[in-house]
């Protein structure tokens, strides 16, 4: 691998030309072409599943191209792996964060790097390059003790540190408090007027027009378009992002004096893992006809509060949670389901579903206390008709009954699975990340069931990283951090600023003196807590 | 070019059950290059490996009689394999069935009530369970691996039976050999065929393999054991009891393995010996496998291994070679097996240089 460079000639720092690459049920890249000019903010647009993730790591040399060709400062080049990437000046920033917990930031840092550096020398580096850029963050510090916020801050001065041409971000701000986004939007519009290119990738229309100077937007593997997104609405980078416009919901106001069905009373429970979150003494009530929502940013606690409510997790005593009356903390999670409790996890393959079990198959997993089994047996007629009403209603693409759950894409099974707990005519429902991974079509389908739902009267409990779907959809709004919980609000009565405060843990605003800089706000929070 | 592993987009349900007969293909292959290799006639090896211990009637109820142990305990096994539980101390849950259910048949030495063989049928059955509650205490309790767990057992067990063949249990009159007196008429099972060996025993082996068929695909417990095997978050999200699936997997293999101890003592065998079984336990989970953990090809694959063992004793005897054969086979079988059980997920490409593909590539 040969690296030429061309002095006086300036041409595009990066250039792809006709990448395809194929997986054996999806093409997940087909003939893209991206130019991406010397300290350019560069954003990638599609919606989940457009192929956005692949291309990166082909740049970065993480999956290798079936077809194509990229160019390099005008010279081919073929990158090998991710440490070649690194020495010709290509740095990444992954979604999920690669360091090791149990270390500290200079020596997480230090894996990173070639050869062995000198931990002293090296943490006075990262505190110049943090200073510089305003990414604060202790060198000295362990990383199971940062916020998820600091965590980026660190993978990102890890890039930094290699003096990069081109940063790669992958979905940076799905991690990060609205405040902390606009941190991060000043620290990459420095970069860039330092002549270093950042490659963007986002489903979120408004930050893309708010930091980006062009666009690719991607749909389905292929690219639908190049625009300037400082010339462009929201609405036509949709319209190029999904074919169509963005769709909406709408609801009436949640008519108050529902009875409580689902009762959080005082839970606090130590988290099994070293790592995980203890839940604080968390009070919540969803009443009846009203959907509650809990936003937070990710490893917060939600993890955790959400197996309380399931019952996953056993709690040590009974009055925490209480399920239409009765306390049902030390019930196993089918005992809670005859309460009347449905729940749709996180993760659709392997928790909400079996992958390798047919949808027939997948519908008995929950749903079979609807007459599906009768003296031990399964009743195959009525697993069957349950799946096939489940795929009509909900408008599950797939082969049918007999389809295995792996075989749909993530927006159809995710309309299964929230189709089989709804036909259960639940009195709760809990649902985490009920769009998370989802194409627009599908989640507006989703937010609109779970409003229907409500509606007819059931207590809806969501937990979402997305602040807009919260907004959507929610009545009321709490917000987890640290394993604390916020008192619930009306979303009328408030807004997202005063929410994303919140997510950093801040809703005694009393205590402090005054609710300045975000990011000041988060660290003293960190004081307060040491 | 070069051959290349690629992951199917979906597993091949054709080489779901051809994997098997490839298998089975490829060790006869392997087979016929042995027995050149050691200088016999390979045809004729054959045919005193797997024809000549079957072209009589005798011959097919040594078959049956062999068989039945194997697929007791591989459809017992199978029921935990399913909810990936795996028991490999179905040898020791045999042992202590045996050592149950001859106990009983020694402590009524003159009852000739037809209740006896019953009652040692389910005190075979219930010693091989209380054999494998111990692995599943130790898993449920402690969350100690019942791989390391039953396995070690079954040395214990086998030491168990030969303490009671040399204490308590062994034969006053028996010029102090290490064995017990032989059973009574009423503790042995009936002989199905006169002048065979073949005997009552096999009717249990079919109504397991019928039980397990429909507990394994019409119950719901079966099912609940099943999601347990295949995704372990997604039972206890629908809240099946990870414990109850343990209890279950192992009862289920001791039972049947006991059952299969009760059928050896009380049927060829006829009183307690320092062995009872020629490695049935060990032989039933590649039983277990090559049947795909389903009855039916479970029933196949214990007749299949049934020959194994009956060739490898005509091949001692025919052609003079060890013992250790059976084994040989036996190994080949579940090697091939594994083997061509990747082609499953995966299948095989050709693949050409990377840098030719992107030259040669169709706009």
């Amino acid at each position: 691998m040969e690296q030429v460079t061309t002095p006086g000639a300036s041409p595009s720092l990066l250039e792809l030309r006709g990448i395809t690459k194929i997986y054996p049920s999806v093409v997940a890249n087909e003939d893209i072409d991206l130019r991406v000019e010397p300290g350019e903010i560069h954003a990638v647009l599609g919606e989940n599943g457009a192929g956005k993730s692949t291309l990166m790591k082909i740049i970065y040399g993480v999956v290798k191209p079936d077809r194509g060709e990229m160019f390099w400062r005008g010279a081919p080049i073929t990158v090998a792996n991710p440490a070649h990437a690194r020495s010709i000046g290509i740095g990444m920033v992954f979604q999920h964060f690669s360091l090791f917990e149990t270390l500290t930031v200079v020596e997480n840092v230090a894996l990173a790097l070639p050869g062995r550096p000198d931990l002293g020398d090296l943490a006075r580096r990262i505190e110049k390059v943090s200073n510089v850029y305003g990414l604060p963050v202790d060198p000295r510090r362990l990383v199971h003790s940062l916020s998820v916020g600091e965590r980026q801050r660190v993978e990102i001065i890890r890039c930094l540190l290699q003096n990069p041409k081109l940063l790669i971000m992958d979905e940076p701000t799905s991690v990060l408090t609205p405040q902390a986004v606009r941190k991060l939007f000043e620290t990459l519009r420095t970069l860039s007027t330092e002549g270093c290119s950042i490659l963007y990738i986002s489903h979120k229309l408004d930050e893309i027009q708010e930091l980006c100077h062009s666009a690719t937007v991607l749909r389905a593997g292929k690219v639908t378009g190049h625009c300037d997104p400082r010339q462009e609405t929201p609405k036509s980078m949709a319209r190029m992002m999904i074919g169509k416009d963005l769709p909406h919901c709408t609801h009436p106001p949640a008519e108050s004096g529902g009875e409580p069905r689902l009762v959080i009373a005082g839970l606090s429970h130590a988290s099994g893992d070293p790592f995980g979150v203890d839940l604080r003494d968390v009070h919540l009530t969803v009443h009846s006809g009203e959907i509650v929502g809990i936003a937070g940013v990710s490893g917060n606690g939600q993890q955790e509060l959400l197996t309380a409510i399931s019952g996953e997790e056993r709690l040590a005593e009974k009055f925490p949670v209480q399920i239409c009356g009765t306390e049902a903390g030390r019930m196993t999670p089918g005992r809670r389901r005859k309460l009347g409790m449905c729940f749709v996890p996180e993760e659709r393959l392997g928790r909400g579903a079996v992958p390798e079990m047919s949808l027939a198959e997948n519908s008995l997993l929950t749903a079979h206390r609807t007459g599906m089994v009768k003296a031990g047996m399964i009743r195959f007629g009525a697993m069957r008709d349950f799946a096939v009403r489940c795929i009509d209603q909900f408008n599950v693409k797939c082969g049918g009954p007999d389809a295995e759950a792996k075989s749909l894409s993530g927006g159809n099974l995710q309309k299964f699975i929230v189709g089989r707990e709804m036909l259960q005519h639940p009195k709760v429902l809990v649902v985490a990340q009920p769009t998370w991974g989802v194409d627009v079509g599908a989640a507006a389908f989703i937010r609109q069931s779970l409003i229907d739902l409500r509606n007819a009267g059931t207590a809806v409990l969501v937990i979402s990283e997305e602040l807009d779907e919260l907004f959507e959809i929610c009545d009321r709004i709490a917000v987890i951090a640290k394993g604390r919980l916020s008192p619930a609000k009306r979303v009328a009565e408030t807004n997202v600023e005063e929410i994303g405060q919140w997510m950093s843990g801040l809703w005694e605003a009393d205590d402090f003196a005054s609710p300045a800089a975000p990011q000041s706000a988060e660290e003293a929070h960190h004081a307060a807590q040491a | 070019m070069r051959l290349k592993l690629e992951a199917r987009a979906e597993p091949s349900r054709a080489m779901k059950y051809l994997s098997p007969l490839i298998a089975a293909i490829l060790t006869f292959v392997a087979g016929f290059i042995l027995f050149s290799a050691l200088g016999r006639n390979p045809w004729t090896a054959f045919h005193a490996f797997f024809i000549k211990p079957v072209d009589d009637l005798n011959g097919v109820a040594e078959l049956l009689l062999k068989a039945s142990p194997l697929i007791l305990c591989a459809v017992g096994l199978a029921v935990g394999f399913r909810a990936s539980v795996w028991n490999i101390g179905a040898e020791g849950q045999l042992t202590v069935g045996a050592i149950a259910a001859g106990w009983l048949a020694l402590a009524f030495p003159q009852t000739d009530s037809v209740l006896l063989l019953p009652a040692m049928v389910v005190a075979g059955a219930l010693g091989g369970m209380a054999w494998a509650a111990i692995p599943a205490f130790l898993r449920t309790r402690f969350n100690a691996n019942e791989i390391l767990t039953s396995l070690m057992l079954v040395y214990v067990a086998v030491l168990l039976l030969s303490y009671v063949v040399h204490g308590p249990l062994k034969d006053p009159q028996g010029f102090n050999f290490p064995q017990s007196k032989e059973f009574q008429d009423a503790a042995l099972f009936p002989l199905l065929i006169p002048g065979t060996r073949l005997n009552a025993s096999v009717f249990i082996a079919a109504a397991v393999v019928a039980v397990g068929w429909w507990v394994m695909t019409r119950s719901f417990g079966g099912y609940t054991m099943r999601v347990a095997g295949l995704a372990d978050a997604a039972a206890r999200y629908a809240g099946f009891s990870g414990k109850r699936t343990v209890w279950m997997g192992l009862l289920a293999g001791g039972a049947t393995a006991g059952l299969a101890g009760v059928g050896e003592v009380a049927g060829p065998i006829g009183q307690l010996l320092p062995s009872v079984s020629p490695g049935y336990g060990f032989a039933a989970i590649i039983v277990a496998f090559v049947g795909r953990l389903h009855p039916g090809g479970i029933a196949i694959a214990g007749l299949l291994m049934s020959l194994l063992y009956l060739g490898g004793e005509s091949a001692q005897m025919t052609l003079s070679l060890p013992s250790a054969i059976t084994g040989l086979f036996q190994g080949m079988l579940l090697f091939f097996l594994l083997g061509a059980d990747v082609f499953i997920n995966y299948r095989v490409k050709l693949a050409h240089a990377p840098r030719a593909a992107i030259e040669g590539a169709p706009a």
